[in-house]
Parts: structure tokens; sequence; C-alpha cells
């Protein structure tokens, strides 16, 4: 507790250039997709403004405390993931170990999700989008079926980009497009993570504050759209009935939990290289405030586009109606008007009834296009694609949505391959004198060969599985350890004199309580929740077939058993590392006082010094 | 623009106009053209007589495929497209999107590639050299230690070198004679 702060400045460990740039990099890592494209929807389905109130009570209690915890200890013992829980204690090393295979698996798929973002980038630049028009079948009478029955944007999605199978285990071929734009897109992340910190520090400032900007420009654009305050009345209208559905406290807790990017070692690697007397204790409040409010910050353009989107659908719906009636009835042009449609409904069901059944017009109700809630991929991709189009100078908006888009996922890589890159530099194999750039190029490089499978015509099928199972559970387990390594194995006395010396403040009751005893309650609470929810139903996936009759609804589909094996295998690897790594020591400390040869050559070592 | 009688004239002009650009007979007239059950929709029927033959009417096909044939004349005729004047019964062959011979994505991407390989082959390069460096600078300082070793072998400020040369005169006094000293 008490080593000379002079020693350690000069064990040649790299250092941020300011506090801003690591701060910087802790925010762009916790602020990823998952802003944009989770935290929206789920306020959305689960009552609007209500879900604000589980939300903060899951970050006071969860969020903030864990996040204090993982950069408190990253700063003090200035090591990677598993340095850092080998030397809190050898029997947690599997902690570590854990937390580095998680960001292993997440690095590999979360970089094939921007290839996706990249391969929509460089096709904003053609006029007109691509994903506004249906392409022809062969005797050009009409469009491609598949296109037809569906959407122009959903077939560019489905077809032009994944050429997706209709099955898991149907595997296709390698899309060649999506090889080319994924070596692209590792290619970037070698040119920012090549020499470490080193280089990410000078990138992150770009990555970090660009979605800022962007977002700030669609909020003005969007709120001028027409049916923009729809959605976001949609919105932010709080249900409060909602908060007796445990099911909203479960997703407020998961939420809070993988948006602040916790146990993927990213932070504890992040903050090893701060010098030690640094105020750990603000930065993790300012950095879990700023990812809840950019939260709040992005769902007022995403709802405000959302919006925009269902009125203009809303209206076609209305056109169409009114054509058809007009067409039918003979009525002069503009008669019927949007604003008379449902007077002039009555009054037509009223006198000719037959005829109005005949039509079989499409009900146009504006609550169900606002209904139609999609989260992750399907709202970036097709329908925000979808309301691009219906804007004016549409490429721009493309493009910047989608180097938006690159640009929160690049920071968010950043972190997770730090959280890969930090604890090899350590491991004893590798020697000093590696330089640093064949590291990352070897990282990098496995990484994109592994991942080339994402790019089958099953990959997104994959993908899913991953985020699933890989991404979600491990996480849980790993944090739970943290928490209770910290508070009962190192002990939270101990661990507060180190903040304290860090900090220069004891850390107080609020800090004492969660780490003791909230924060690991809540996590085993969330745990147990989690896995029974996922137990109860049969695991199942949503596959898009065009043979299917309900197409194009997609087909539900349930996992065959050996995917599920690897779906069960995926979530337990990491967690399995835990009491591995415990019994390994644990034998080997038996083993070691078996064995007396031992004791002498201590007894000599001794006699030798003491005379 | 509102549709009247004149309006009305237009269109069987053009139908006229397109009866004879398609068999290339002069014969069609405005006065063949007929049209009825005109509604305020505006939407009628129309045939299309055979003055030769005794007043009856050209078959549906024929007329459809002159229509067909000169249907952005038409539309051009009354400022309206495919879909706001509709001929029933009559599907438009669409035109397919123009496409570039190289699509416009791959220029994209190459440009993004080669940016980023120039930044990498970059980066690479300037470490290496930097490495060169720190190499040659702690060479260096392997010289200077040398030196600092070579000068470490001072006694009492006066260099070992001199006083090798100097090397002591062997005082004869005590070096010669070994009969001085006792013998165990």
């Amino acid at each position: 507790v008490n080593s000379p702060p002079e020693s350690l400045k000069e064990d040649g460990r790299p250092k941020w250039d300011n506090k801003f740039q690591y701060l910087l990099s802790c925010i762009g890592f916790a602020v990823g997709l998952g802003n944009v494209w989770r935290f929206p929807y789920l306020c959305q389905i689960h009552g609007g403004g209500a879900f604000l109130i589980p939300y903060l009570i899951a970050l006071i209690f969860e969020g903030i405390p864990l996040l204090h915890l993982e950069l408190a200890l990253g700063q003090r013992l200035r090591k990677g993931s598993i340095g850092a829980w080998s030397a809190v204690s050898p029997y947690l090393g599997g902690v570590g170990v854990a937390s580095w295979m998680v960001s292993v698996l997440v690095s590999l798929y979360y970089n094939t999700v921007l290839t996706w973002v990249m391969w929509y980038f460089i096709n904003s630049f053609q006029e007109p989008l691509p994903w506004s028009v249906c392409p022809l079948n062969e005797n050009r009478t009409g469009f491609d079926e598949e296109c037809y029955e569906s959407t122009a944007v959903n077939y560019f999605w489905y077809r032009k980009t994944l050429n997706i199978t209709p099955d898991v285990t149907e595997n296709g071929t390698l899309q060649w497009w999506l090889v080319l734009c994924l070596a692209a897109c590792w290619a970037i992340v070698y040119l920012c993570t090549i020499r470490g910190i080193e280089t990410t520090g000078k990138a992150i400032y770009v990555t970090a504050i660009f979605p800022y900007l962007v977002l700030t420009i669609f909020l003005i654009h969007g709120l001028t759209l027409p049916g923009a305050t729809e959605g976001l009345a949609y919105l932010f209208t709080p249900n409060m009935n909602i908060l007796k559905n445990p099911r909203v406290w479960l997703d407020a807790a998961t939420q809070i939990f993988f948006s602040l990017s916790l146990a993927f070692g990213g932070l504890i690697a992040f903050s090893s290289y701060n010098q030690q007397k640094n105020d750990c204790e603000k930065d993790a409040v300012t950095v879990a405030i700023v990812n809840c409010l950019t939260s709040l910050y992005a769902s007022i353009p995403v709802f405000s586009v959302l919006g925009f989107k269902a009125t203009t659908g809303y209206w076609d719906c209305l056109d169409r109606n009114i054509i058809g009636i007009i067409n039918k009835f003979d009525l002069p042009e503009q008669s019927i008007t949007r604003q008379n449609y449902t007077t002039w409904i009555r009054l037509l069901n009223s006198s000719h009834p037959e005829k109005i059944a005949a039509l079989k017009l499409k009900s146009c109700n504006l609550q169900e296009f606002l209904d139609q809630s999609v989260s992750g991929t399907g709202l970036a991709f097709i329908v925000f694609t979808q309301a691009v189009i219906l804007m004016p100078a549409s490429q721009a908006w493309a493009i910047l949505f989608f180097i938006m888009l690159f640009s929160l996922g690049l920071s968010s890589m950043f972190g997770n391959i730090e959280g890969v890159f930090t604890p090899l530099l350590e491991f004893k194999i590798i020697s000093k004198s590696t330089p640093k750039e064949l590291i990352s190029g070897i990282i990098c490089l496995t990484s994109f060969s592994i991942a080339l499978c994402f790019t089958l015509g099953s990959g997104s099928y994959w993908i899913d599985i991953f985020d699933r199972y890989a991404g979600s559970l491990p996480l849980l387990v790993i944090a739970f350890f943290e928490v209770t390594g910290v508070a009962y194995v190192y002990k939270i006395k101990r661990f507060s004199e180190d903040v304290k010396w860090m900090t220069g403040r004891k850390p107080n009751l609020y800090w004492q309580i969660t780490w003791r005893f909230i924060s690991p309650l809540l996590l085993l609470i969330v745990f147990v929740a989690f896995v029974t929810l996922q137990i109860q139903k049969p695991a199942s996936y949503a596959a898009w077939n065009p043979k299917y009759e309900g197409f194009p609804m997609k087909e539900e589909k349930v996992y065959p058993p050996w995917v599920l094996a690897i779906c069960v295998l995926l979530a337990v690897l990491p967690c399995i590392f835990v009491p591995l790594v415990a019994l390994f020591h644990l034998i080997k400390r038996m083993l070691g006082s078996k064995d007396p040869s031992s004791m002498p050559a201590e007894a000599f070592s001794c006699q030798g010094d003491n005379s | 623009y509102a549709w009247d009688a004149n309006e009305e004239y237009l269109f069987k002009a053009m139908v006229a106009f397109a009866m004879r650009r398609y068999s290339s007979k002069s014969t069609t007239q405005i006065s063949n053209v007929l049209l009825c059950n005109v509604t305020d929709r505006v939407s009628f029927w129309f045939v299309v007589t055979d003055s030769a033959k005794n007043v009856t009417t050209v078959p549906a096909s024929e007329v459809e495929a002159a229509i067909r044939m000169n249907r952005n004349r038409i539309n051009s005729a009354f400022l309206l497209n495919d879909k706001t004047l509709q001929f029933l019964k009559i599907s438009s062959t669409i035109s397919p999107p123009v496409e570039p011979s190289t699509p416009v994505w791959l220029i994209v991407f190459g440009v993004v590639l080669c940016l980023t390989v120039a930044g990498i082959i970059f980066l690479i390069v300037s470490g290496i050299q930097r490495r060169k460096k720190k190499n040659k600078e702690s060479s260096d300082t392997e010289n200077l230690e040398e030196k600092c070793e070579v000068t470490v072998t001072i006694e009492n400020g006066i260099p070992c070198e001199t006083l090798d040369l100097k090397a002591g005169h062997i005082n004869g006094v005590y070096a010669a004679d070994d009969e001085r000293f006792a013998s165990l």
C-alpha cells in the first residue's frame, strides 16, 4: 500500500497523454451501438418514460459501484484483467481469464456487425440508394418476387447484403463482398490499435466525439420532420403499470450492465495505464452518467425518425385506400382527403357496405405503425434506411448515419481489443522485445480468419447466437465473482485503504454498502432470473425463408441439438475458468505442502539470511 | 388542370396518332376514337373504329400494342406518368435502373482500403525507425558507460596508464638484497 510512486512511474508502462484521453476512451468503450439501437427500443416497449425508473435504480445500485470497482482495481494494480485478478488472489485468476475469453469472443462478432455498417456506408454513395428500388425480374415485366412480397429495404438487407440462408444449418457460401468489407474493418481496427493505447488514444478523439455531432444534426433534422412529435410522445409517455412486470426490471438491470461494458476487462486495462494518484471515483461516476445521458440523447432523434416513418406509412396506407375508393365510386379527384377520410368511410359504409367490403381496405391505424418496434440490426438496417429514403438528400443522411454507427462501434472495439491485448502483453510467453505491432497484427489476423465464418450465408444467425449466449450470461457470472472477490476475498477494508490512497478520501457509506451487499445480491437475482427466463422457452430463432407460407413474416424455427450444444458451450466456456483456475491453485498448494523437500530449503535460506 | 372537352379532344388526337404510328396507315381520324362513360373521376372507356371496314372496332390487342409503343408520348402530352395516367390492362415494361460499369461501392471501398493500408504501413515503418533509433541511442549510451568504466580506473585522480608509465622506480635499497630478509 505504501510503495513509493516514483519507482512505479519508471516501470516502462505506457500511459495516457492526458486525463481527457483516458475519460474519452472509457466513455467511447461504454457508449456503443446498444445506446442507439437497444435503449430506445426498451424504452418504447417498457412503458416509455416509466422505464427510466428501473433504469436509474439499476444504475445507482449496480452500474456505478461495479464501474468504480473495475477502474479502481486496474488503476491500483496496473495490470490487465488476468494479471490484476491473479494479484488480488491466485484463486481469482480465473475471473481474469474468463474476462479475457469473453473479450475475444465478443471482438470476433462485433467487428462483423461493423462490417455490415461499412457495407451500407459504401453503398450510400450511390444515386438512387440501392435499397430504395427493387431489382427487376428476368423478363422485365415486374419486380423480383422476393423483393415485391417484402419491401425493397428488406430485400437489400436479407438478400443483397447477407444473402441469408433459410436455416441456421445451411451454411451457404462465403459472400465475397462481406469478406472484403470484413478485411477493411479489421485493417481499420489494426491501424487504430497497432501500438496499444498510443494509437487508440489518438483515434478516440475522432471516434468518440464524432457520433455526438451527428446525433445533434439528426436531432435538429428529426425534430423538423412531420410526425416527429407523435414518435416522441409515443416514446416518452409513461405507463406506470408496466413497473409491476418483473421482466421490465430484469431488462433494465441487464441493459445497464451491458451498456457500461462491465466485466470485459477492457476498463481494467484502460485504467491500468493511469497514474496511481488519480480520482477513480469521480471518473466512474462521470463515465456512467455520460453513458446514460447519451442513451437518452440518442433516443430522441431515433424516435423522431421512427415517428416520421410511421406517419408516412400511415399516410401511404390512407392514400392507397383513398385511391381505391375513388376508383370504385368514380368520385372526383381530391374529394376524399386524409382529413375527411373517416367521415367518408362512415358515409359509404352505411350507404354501400358491400362495395366497401369488396374493396378489402386495409385498416390504417397510426398506433399500429408506431407499434412496429424493432431493435438491433433491424432498427439500423431496415427501419432507419427506409426512413432515410423518405427524406430529401437521402444520400447525405445515410452516409452520416452509417459513419456515426461505425464510429460508435469502433470506439467500443478499442476497449474489446485492449481487453485482449493488455493481458497478452503481460503473459510470460511473449518476451519483452516482441514489437507491439506484431502482437496486435497477430490478434487482428487471427480474429479476421475466425470471423470469416460470420460472412457465410448463415452468418447472421451465428452472430445472434454469439450475442445471446457469449455476450450475456458469462458477463453476469464474471461480475458477480468480481464484486464478491473484492468484497470478501481481498476484503473491503483493504480495498477502501487502496482507494483512499489513490483518491485521497475514504469511500463513503454508499460504496461500502453497495460493494458489500447490494451489488452482489442484485447480480445474483439478475443472474437467476436471466437463466430461468432462458430455460423456460425452447431456444428458437426467426429465419428469413422466401418459401415460407407466411412470407414476409419470419419463420420461427427451433435450434437443432448440435447448435444448442454450441450455445451452451459459448455460455459456459468462459465461466468454467473461474472454478478451474481456483482448483488448479488449490491442488498446487496442496501438492506443495505435501512435498517435504521444499521445507528444508526454506529453512536453510532463512538461516543463511540470519547469519 | 381541369378535364374538359379540349382535353378529351387532345386524348382522341393522341390515340389516333398512336394508331397511325403503329399501323402506319394514315386513315385513322380523330372521329374514329370514341369515348364513353366519362365520369368525374376522369375515367372512361374508349374504342377505335375502323372507317375502312364498316364501323367495326379495331381489336383491343392492336390498340394495346399501339398505346404501349407510344406510351411516353401520350404521358408527356398530358404531363402525367405511368402511375397517374393508367390504362387498365396495359402493363408497362419498366426500364431497368442505370448501372455504372464499376459499381460505385467498389470505388469507395478501394479508397477506404488504400487509406487504411497506407496508414498501417506508415505506422509500422515509423515504429521500426523509432526502434532503430532507440537501439542506436542505447548503443551510444553503452559506449558512454564504457568510457565511464574506463575513467573509473583512476587512482586518486591519477590515470592508471600514467601510473604504469611512471611505474615507480625500483628502490634498490629494498629489492636487491634478499639476505636482508629473515628466512623462515
